[in-house]
């Protein structure tokens, strides 16, 4: 029998109850696990336990897979029409509202996030994100192409079936509503396997699903470990689609097993090293200011992050001393202290890959400007850290480090930013600052990144499509553009004449 | 005068409140200055229910001052797109929560049945709100490819602005929220004139626009005479586009309007005489059924109104008599009364009309299988007539009734039907009923109607457009094309890198 989990918060931000059941989500119902093993999940603040949840395997995805695709057959795929599943993305959102504050809570406990970036930044954008997809539901349409009299010839965006979504661990929640949305609104199942570092609010969310009223095996939650379910759901004969968000190193493997299991079709979301270009005319305190969201928000875990920070030798000096004190202003503390701005990382394999980067770059040289430290000594805390004087070849500045690590970097020469700023496999983002438009807009076209941002960075929209270049990614998620990923195109020609 | 009038309900023994006055910046106000008002009837018992302040123009022009303040401050694109569907599905939710009440104070005022009125015409319209709610935040333009190095070129679909906005008094509620929804869904703002003959549920729809949380001018509602109000509306030099759902007639008149005084833009939905073909592959039974819908359904006060059947030779003794019996089940009555599938026509007006064709189609020889006989009771209530033998000639035939009065011809090629069908300025519906696919394929191309239904008829969906051709209409309702009309495009041509040499060298 499944267990639950209950939580009283008692905080200075947050005063709150949560109990939720912490099975597997399969077919609508909580189970525990084939093989009853479970998984801990460690609070980052702490280092400690604070609850165990049900881990599947192997066999729970053929489980699962089986009432999806029973659910796809009769339920849920074209038997439910949009205007139908429209009610229920929105019913959805409603409930998510309703918990939005428990959402936010759990969020933090889990993740390390602060509780007010969780509500006003990840909660809030999850909400919006399947509302927006809850609109998209009744509005998917093919089309028809004229040929001649005889024929009706047509197109019908079908859904693919059922789909395996395996999430990250930096926005935990948003990231299960940016796969959630377009999937089940385009009429398909799904397989989801949340990161096994931060399942809670996932699970919770089972509950809300399950009360929205969406027909079992729509939706189901498996949560486990990459190498065991995330294989299995990659690898699986009669999983017709997987989307995944992570690192790029997890991403090949994912797209290996894809090409060697069904040759299911594939979207990847992976890491990048976003270059961000601040010019020498740019506005100087706003550039300060987003350069250091750029970098520090969401603990630098995030894959879009602005982590080679790139500025003309005309403002570096006044750039670098006002955006060092910006850093030291961000306060590192508890999640749930009301005036936080950075928690803890999110686990202590992350932290000490952080801090393995840090190393590398005092030991390549690389100065330490600010931090480079752990922050206090309970829990998974880094120091807002600023590197400078560093080469384009060391990892500081090569690999992603996904913590709150930047690397200041002075250039001349625009042609040369530009060169420097696309050597990377990477190409998830890039950002560009300077008040003179034509210099901006020519740059962002330039930059080899699938989001340019011009003037700010880091700002995401529901309605905005969002995805990477190179090695940072396949498809696109957000927008309109997130629905090709989810629908199989059918031609129909209808011959009404001709005699063959 | 502006108040709130109670009006009973006998058969449920309740009252509906009602605010009378003319809504303007979310209150409800008297003339500015008029004391004329409006008589609302109940036309199943032809007895007044209500009286609602009558707008002048000068009104009209009130509101039309409201709106476009309202546009240029905290509606059009001072407002986000994910705000509009935010108070759009507010808006939607509240109806559902009213729709019982709703739906007696449209049978009251229209008389169709109030399970009609709910789950179909207050069903429909809640759908619809929140079928363009889900459009609000998914307008988007073009990037245009003309010169990398040089040239942005986009495209941004603007709201065009302040929209008049006139609606029939056949689907008071439905037609209501066709006009409102893609109007507020890409940021217009709307003066909307209801019907001089149901203004009571545009009136109390507006009390639940207030609660929904538009900001004051988005939505006004001035009840009107149309030779006023609406005549004030087309005229307007300050209203950016008209939007007009009535008889061809009035729709002319918005029109000229129109281009006599801003080139407002217009869009319009016209009359229809439009045709079902009864070929003799069809199953006749389901044929039959569809065309009594077609001419039953709100009493045949549809612009769509399956008014002309034509039945193929060889099946056509066989069709009518399967035709006449269906048509005899539908019950003509008070709208209160559950045994009703269909209520009184709306006026005496109407009333007198469509006796004046039952009476034409006599005088000028088609016969009489069904129907045809006055009552001799209290209300509008026409029970369905069927015209055979007729011809092409006939008032009957050629002019749109708008009541349950049907006409059947006959028809022996394929050619031959699609002629007859054809045979009209009108072009807003056709049904075709048949089991052979390339036929329905080929004669649903030849039909020269907005929409087209094929062994079906009627049924229309919130995500499908539809609209007329010829003299039925100009412009699209309904699914992604609504969109369109209230949209305007503006394209941008941003430099990043020419400079204009001066003069130019050829």
């Amino acid at each position: 029998m499944a267990s639950v989990f209950t939580h009283e918060f008692n905080t200075p931000i947050y005063k709150g109850k949560t109990s939720f059941n912490t099975g597997l989500y399969i077919n609508g119902k909580f189970v525990e696990g084939s093989d009853k093993t479970t998984i801990d999940v460690v609070n980052p603040a702490t280092g400690k336990v604070v609850t165990k949840v049900a881990e599947a395997t192997s066999k729970d995805v053929d489980i699962a897979v089986a009432a999806a695709h029973k659910a796809f057959e009769t339920t849920w795929g074209l038997n439910m029409g949009g205007a139908g599943r429209s009610r229920l993305l929105a019913k959805l959102a409603q409930l998510m509202e309703e918990h939005q504050q428990e959402l936010a809570a759990l969020e933090a406990l889990d993740n390390g996030k602060t509780f007010t970036w969780a509500m006003d930044l990840d909660t809030t954008f999850a909400i919006d994100t399947i509302r927006y997809y809850a609109g998209w539901a009744d509005k998917i349409h093919g089309q028809v192409q004229e040929t001649d009299e005889k024929k009706l010839s047509y197109t019908r965006h079908e859904p693919i079936g059922v789909v395996g979504q395996i999430i990250p661990w930096n926005f935990p929640l948003l990231m299960m509503s940016w796969k959630l949305g377009p999937a089940l609104a385009t009429g398909n199942c799904i397989i989801m396997k949340p990161s096994e570092f931060t399942p809670l609010t996932a699970i919770r969310m089972c509950e809300l699903i399950h009360e929205a009223g969406f027909p079992p095996g729509t939706f189901n939650l498996l949560t486990g470990y990459g190498h065991t379910v995330g294989a299995a759901i990659s690898g699986h004969m009669k999983i017709d689609k997987v989307a995944f968000t992570g690192s790029t190193l997890v991403g090949r493997k994912i797209m290996e097993a894809a090409a060697k299991s069904n040759l299911k079709d594939i979207t990847l979301e992976l890491g990048g090293k976003s270059p961000n270009i601040i010019f020498d005319d740019a506005d100087l305190d706003q550039a300060v200011n987003w350069a250091a969201h750029g970098i520090y928000w969401n603990h630098g875990q995030a894959c879009c992050a602005g982590s080679r920070i790139f500025v003309q030798s005309g403002i570096y000096d006044d750039f670098l001393a006002k955006f060092t004190e910006k850093t030291r202003s961000l306060k590192v503390g508890d999640p749930f202290d009301v005036d936080s701005y950075q928690g803890p990382q999110v686990s202590k394999i992350q932290y000490d890959r952080i801090m393995d980067y840090i190393q590398s770059g005092k030991d390549q040289g690389a100065t330490v400007h600010l931090g480079g430290d752990r922050n206090g000594t309970e829990g998974f805390y880094i120091n807002p850290t600023i590197f400078t004087d560093t080469t384009p070849d060391m990892k500081i500045v090569q690999e992603e480090i996904f913590g709150p690590v930047g690397v200041v970097i002075k250039f001349e020469d625009d042609e040369d930013v530009i060169r420097q700023a696309n050597d990377t496999v990477f190409g998830l983002a890039a950002a560009v600052f300077s008040q003179n438009i034509n210099r901006a807009l020519n740059t962002a076209h330039r930059l080899k990144a699938g989001t340019a941002w011009v003037n700010c960075v880091n700002q995401l929209h529901s309605n905005v499509p969002f995805g990477g270049f190179k090695q940072s990614g396949i498809g696109r998620e957000l927008g309109e553009y997130a629905l090709h990923n989810y629908t199989a195109i059918k031609s129909v020609q209808v011959n009404l004449g001709h005699i063959m | 005068m502006s108040s709130t009038v109670k009006i009973p309900v006998p058969t449920l023994n309740k009252e509906i409140s009602v605010s009378t006055g003319l809504f303007i910046n979310n209150e409800f106000v008297p003339s500015v200055d008029s004391a004329e008002v409006i008589q609302c009837f109940n036309p199943a018992t032809e007895q007044v229910i209500a009286n609602v302040v009558a707008g002048s123009s000068k009104d009209i022009d009130v509101a039309v001052a409201a709106a476009r303040l309202a546009f240029r401050t905290t509606w059009g694109k001072n407002v986000t797109g994910w705000e509009r569907s935010r108070l759009m599905n507010k808006l939607a939710d509240l109806i559902e929560r009213d729709k019982q009440e709703l739906a007696e104070l449209e049978t009251l005022n229209n008389g169709k049945p109030v399970a009609v009125a709910r789950d179909f015409d207050i069903g429909d319209s809640i759908q619809c709100l929140r079928y363009y709610a889900g459009w609000a935040d998914k307008i988007t333009g073009q990037t245009i490819e003309v010169d990398n190095k040089s040239k942005m070129a986009f495209t941004r679909h603007e709201p065009i602005g302040v929209c008049g906005q006139i609606i029939p008094w056949n689907y008071p509620i439905n037609m209501w929220a066709w006009k409102v929804a893609p109007a507020l869904a890409v940021g217009c703002t709307i003066v909307m004139k209801p019907s001089e003959i149901t203004p009571l549920t545009a009136l109390k729809l507006s009390e639940l626009v207030v609660e929904a949380g538009f900001p004051p001018g988005v939505i006004n509602t001035v009840p009107s005479l149309g030779s006023v109000g609406g005549a004030a509306l087309a005229a307007h030099t300050d209203v950016d586009k008209i939007a007009f759902t009535g008889s061809t007639i009035t729709g002319r008149k918005i029109m000229e309007a129109a281009a006599k005084s801003n080139l407002k833009k217009v869009s319009l939905e016209l009359g229809g005489k439009s045709p079902q073909l009864i070929f003799e592959s069809a199953d006749l039974q389901q044929a039959a059924a569809w065309a009594a819908l077609g001419i039953c359904y709100n009493t045949g006060q549809d612009c769509t109104a399956g008014s002309r059947v034509y039945v193929q030779d060889s099946v056509y003794d066989k069709f009518i008599d399967v035709l006449v019996s269906t048509v005899k089940e539908i019950v003509i009555g008070d709208g209160f009364d559950n045994k009703t599938g269909g209520g009184p026509l709306i006026s005496k007006a109407q009333f007198d009309r469509v006796w004046g064709y039952i009476d034409a189609g006599k005088a000028e020889g088609a016969k009489v299988v069904l129907g045809g006989e006055r009552r001799n009771t209290k209300g509008y209530f026409v029970d369905p007539t069927i015209f055979t033998d007729v011809d092409s000639n006939m008032k009957i035939v050629k002019e749109e009734i708008f009541g349950p009065v049907l006409s059947i011809g006959r028809f022996k090629t394929e050619e031959e039907a699609v002629a007859l069908a054809n045979n009209t300025t009108y072009g807003l519906g056709a049904g075709l009923h048949s089991t052979d696919a390339s036929q329905c394929m080929r004669v649903s191309g030849l039909l020269e109607a907005g929409t087209v239904w094929v062994n079906q008829y009627n049924i229309l969906s919130n995500n499908v457009p539809f609209g007329g051709k010829k003299q039925s209409g100009i412009g699209r309702e309904l699914g992604s094309y609504a969109l369109e009309e209230y949209t305007s495009v503006k394209a941008v041509h941003w430099n990043i890198g020419e400079k204009l040499q001066w003069p130019l060298s050829f």
